[in-house]
């Protein structure tokens, strides 16, 4: 863009107008909507959802039943780590060709399974259906019956092919599938303070970092679902006493599932930032109502809270009065990633989410600063163009977003799930602001064309002010 | 996965365990992608269109744009013709491409769209504006790979567009193939180098390698443009790189507009580059440059240097077939032992002519077509190799065998290098002897004990 051309405004997508709105424009906001036909969306599909979700449980097999591609864009991008099995990270594929496309897939799958199972012993078998598998009549259904029966390992069949609708829909098929291991385990020996950890992937070893603050609290942590996750203590989660449920979308079915059925009680929490994580400790120490549990609780958040403040301050000094801009997978997150821009000083601009519901956006709305500019479903030029129009120095996004944010010379910090960073904890947020560090004050900037514009013109007012 | 595999080789009848290859569209996208004011799309479901833009962003570090038909549950039931109708309409209004190329994926087809019969609809709805223009390619991936995608999109190309108004002009065609657009900036180069005038279909340079210039551009700078391709049908002669890649596309324009063409193997290495350039040469009637000479004696002047250290290194490798050609007759040039070449693609001839290759450096060479990396990470295993060639998936196999590795091909998802620097052409052939004598010394001094450690190499 030029110096003094106004920036071009960039028309929306008609039918989507109502899903972009501005906080303080008292206008209606719609989301949840299927994609509009021939719009660049950066949403992916229901089978994407379903096998991102369970990917982490580690010492199953992932098979997809199905074309190759939709196998090889999957596999193994997620930053999710296993401290053992690392079957997971393999791709599967049944690689369907014309002939199965025509007579069937049926007997090719029964074939992948048994001789996967033969030589990689799994605990179970999660089989996944794409698109086409439905249309060409395959009942996935009974060779995953047949094949259990056979060798005596759970075949689980995961419906979701990607056409039912985004990755949302994908969870809940996810969840539907864990749920069947659930309840078939042993649970004798669990304590009666005893959590599940839900819609934690164990990202570059989050899990791990949380399962610790709880053991150290005196609270067991019976499963980690889905991060460094293992089939049987799928089996016997059903044992805990309560369940934490993270990330708007992902898990919360199967915490429902829990409830309803094993009557446990679920609670959201986010161990996003130090506020959220504290609050989450104490929601559990809280909910046992043992004072000793709360006491030790408020002493690891005072312990670790004066462990990281100096370091973050030192952050918070650095990037004090930059703009983000946010567009990330479910709402949840940013919740929390308005909260720790805010912790670092910086103010958010642009929020939007692939999946967010009314709901989610509401309490999006509010948290938000006057101004913030909302977006549902969103495109590269839509986000570009608020990009631009409100100054951002920061975009959170996903792997989509990171080259767009790039060219227009703008600071970038994946926040999704490729990452191999853990941002959870106390700890994880000072990882979360050496990274926005990183970014936002590479000096490399100062070569993008629009802080040269900007720098020549504060230079000719800064002269023009000076000269009589 | 790095500890999952064994030495000893199971018969695997029905699976695919780690593909070494991947689905039609991508490459239909990555053809498109090279036409300028280009709007790749996709009809079918979002999932699909998502993931071939979010591997080809990971691969090039770039926005890769291309819209969908957003096929939902009903569209699969009922086929997709309102979806790709609404489509084109809202593409042409909000997107304002010169031309949109639509590519099928595996649901569109089995449902069985048709899409020429839809976009003549859309045609006498007056959804597509004066001056515009909608092509297809059919791409279903239950049969082919990334690799013919990519060729029939190169084919429908010269169907739509090329014309020819039976005066020839002195223009040679140059189908790249799939290369980086490092190596078409390589090729365009080069033909400068000897005076040719040429048209380049596609050409991803400066499209999916722009510079930081503080702006979003949904469409780039660079590209072929749709008069250029057809223009095509003009030219005197084309010259068809990679026989996978761009035989189709050069086969179709002789039969079209009659214009002779020559396949050649991509220009890797020295005797690959060296028919390149003398084809080049033949068809413009010119002279090679010095300039070019001295660049080949350079190249030859590395490997000389160098040869004590490749000589009879055991090379495995894997990657797409038009690739590994010229890329296997390289590794023979410079006196290294292809010792298993895998590819995901199915191809008996192609690996016929693989044999032939190594027939002097190694007779025993295991040559595999449709085949996937878990199946080389066995051979191996059974068979060390001083040297594993391939794609960025071959990691795990490097770590867990502690190879060197030289990474090449598509998709590379970890490294910088293939964005800037060509592997074709004699100054790729340059870059290559230096990765491999690299990725060789690295280890060595990584490795070697105290007293061994050398200086000088
Ligand atoms: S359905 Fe076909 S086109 Fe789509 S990702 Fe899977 S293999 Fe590729
Ligand atoms: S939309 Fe369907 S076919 Fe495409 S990637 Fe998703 S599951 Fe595969």
């Amino acid at each position: 863009m030029k110096a003094d051309e106004p920036t071009k405004v960039i028309q929306v997508l008609d039918d989507r107008a109502a899903q972009v709105w501005t906080k303080g424009s008292g206008e209606a906001f719609v989301c949840d909507r299927k994609s509009t036909a021939g719009s660049v969306t950066q949403r992916a599909c229901a089978f994407c959802g379903s096998r991102v979700v369970l990917y982490p449980i580690a010492d199953a097999l992932h098979i997809v039943h199905g074309p190759i591609g939709c196998a090889v864009y999957n596999w193994d991008i997620r930053g999710s780590l296993s401290s053992g099995s690392q079957l997971h990270r393999n791709s599967f594929s049944t690689d369907l060709a014309e002939k199965e496309v025509i007579f069937g897939g049926e007997k090719k799958l029964e074939a992948s399974l048994l001789e996967l199972i033969e030589y990689y012993k799994p605990k179970a078998a999660f089989v996944y259906s794409t698109c086409i598998v439905g249309l060409i009549g395959d009942d996935v259904q009974a060779i995953c019956r047949k094949v259990s029966k056979k060798t005596n390992i759970d075949c689980i069949p995961v419906d979701s092919p990607g056409f039912k609708g985004t990755k949302k829909t994908g969870y809940q098929a996810a969840c539907e599938a864990a749920y069947k291991l659930v309840g078939t385990g042993d649970t004798s020996g669990i304590s009666k303070y005893s959590i599940n950890l839900m819609g934690e992937f164990n990202i570059g070893g989050e899990a791990w970092m949380i399962r610790e603050y709880y053991e150290r609290i005196g609270i067991e942590v019976v499963a980690t679902i889905t991060g460094d996750g293992r089939v049987d203590d799928l089996r016997r989660c059903h044992g805990a006493a309560l369940n934490l449920v993270q990330c708007s979308g992902s898990m919360t079915h199967l915490a429902q599932l829990l409830e309803e059925e094993h009557g446990i009680p679920l609670k959201r929490v986010s161990f996003f930032g130090f506020e959220d994580t504290a609050q989450a400790l104490y929601t559990a120490a809280e909910h046992f109502g043992d004072p000793e549990l709360m006491c030790k609780a408020e002493e690891l958040v005072r312990d670790e809270i004066a462990k990281y403040t100096p370091k973050i301050k030192a952050y918070r000094k650095e990037l004090k009065g930059k703009k983000a801009a946010l567009y990330v997978g479910g709402a949840f997150k940013a919740f929390s990633l308005v909260l720790a821009l805010r912790a670092l000083g910086m103010k958010t601009v642009l929020a939007g989410t692939q999946t967010g519901n009314a709901e989610d956006y509401k309490q999006l709305q509010d948290i938000c600063d006057p101004g913030t500019v909302i977006v549902d479903d969103s495109n590269p030029l839509e986000l570009a163009k608020f990009v631009l129009e409100k100054e951002v120095d920061l975009f959170i996004g996903g792997v989509k977003e990171r080259p767009i944010a790039f060219k227009l010379g703008v600071a970038f910090c994946d926040h999704n799930h490729e990452r191999k960073i853990p941002l959870a904890g106390f700890e994880g947020m000072l990882h979360f602001a050496d990274e926005v560090a990183k970014s936002v004050l590479s000096p490399i900037w100062k070569f993008a064309p629009r802080h040269e514009l900007r720098a020549l013109k504060i230079n000719t007012q800064i002269a023009d002010t000076e000269s009589p | 996965m790095l500890e999952g595999t064994t030495a000893e080789i199971r018969e695997r009848k029905a699976l695919r365990v780690n593909p070494a290859k991947t689905c039609q569209p991508i490459g239909a996208m990555y053809a498109s992608l090279g036409i300028h004011k280009c709007m790749p799309h996709s009809h079918g479901s979002q999932g699909c269109c998502a993931y071939h833009r979010s591997h080809l962003t990971r691969h090039h570090k770039e926005p890769i744009v291309a819209t969908t038909s957003s096929f939902t549950e009903g569209a699969s039931v009922f086929g997709g013709l309102a979806n790709l109708k609404t489509a084109l309409e809202n593409i042409f209004t909000i997107y304002e491409p010169d031309i949109v190329s639509v590519h099928t994926t595996c649901l569109s087809e089995v449902i069985g769209d048709d899409i020429p019969t839809i976009v003549k609809k859309s045609e006498e709805a007056g959804i597509i504006p004066e001056g515009k223009m909608v092509i297809h390619a059919n791409t279903p991936s239950f049969v082919g790979s990334h690799v013919t995608g990519f060729s029939v999109q190169c084919a429908a190309f010269v169907n739509y567009l090329a014309e020819s108004n039976g005066a020839k002009k002195n223009v040679i065609n140059i189908f790249p193939g799939w290369v980086e657009p490092a190596d078409m900036r390589e090729l365009k180069r080069i033909a400068e180098l000897l005076g040719v005038e040429y048209i380049l279909a596609p050409d991803t340079s400066d499209v999916l390698d722009s510079a930081l210039d503080g702006e979003y551009k949904m469409y780039p700078d660079g590209g072929t443009t749709v008069s250029q391709l057809k223009a095509m049908g003009d030219s005197l002669a084309t010259l068809a790189l990679g026989p996978m890649a761009s035989a189709l596309a050069a086969e179709k324009l002789t039969k079209k507009c009659k214009v002779d063409h020559s396949i050649l193997e991509l220009p890797i290495g020295i005797s690959a580059t060296d028919a390149f350039v003398n084809a080049l040469r033949i068809a413009g009637d010119v002279t090679v440059p010095r300039e070019l000479e001295k660049e080949r004696g350079r190249l030859v002047d590395m490997v000389s240097d160098m040869s004590q250290y490749l000589h009879r290194k055991k090379v495995a490798i894997f990657g797409d077939p038009d690739h590994l050609t010229p890329m296997i007759k390289f590794l023979v040039e410079v006196g290294m032992q292809p010792a298993v070449v895998v590819t995901g693609t199915k191809g008996k001839k192609w690996a016929q002519n693989i044999r032939e290759i190594c027939s002097e450096a190694n007779p025993e060479v295991e040559v595999v077509p449709f085949s996937d990396i878990h199946y080389l990470h066995q051979w191996i295993k059974a068979n060390p190799v001083d040297l594993l060639m391939g794609n960025t998936y071959g990691k795990y196999v490097a770590k867990s065998e502690n190879l060197p590795f030289v990474r090449f091909g598509f998709p590379i998802l970890d490294r910088v290098g293939h964005r800037a620097f060509p592997l074709l052409g004699y100054a790729g052939g340059l870059r290559l002897i230096e990765k491999i004598t690299d990725a060789f010394f690295d280890k060595r001094d990584r490795e070697d004990p105290d007293h061994e450690i050398e200086l000088v190499l």
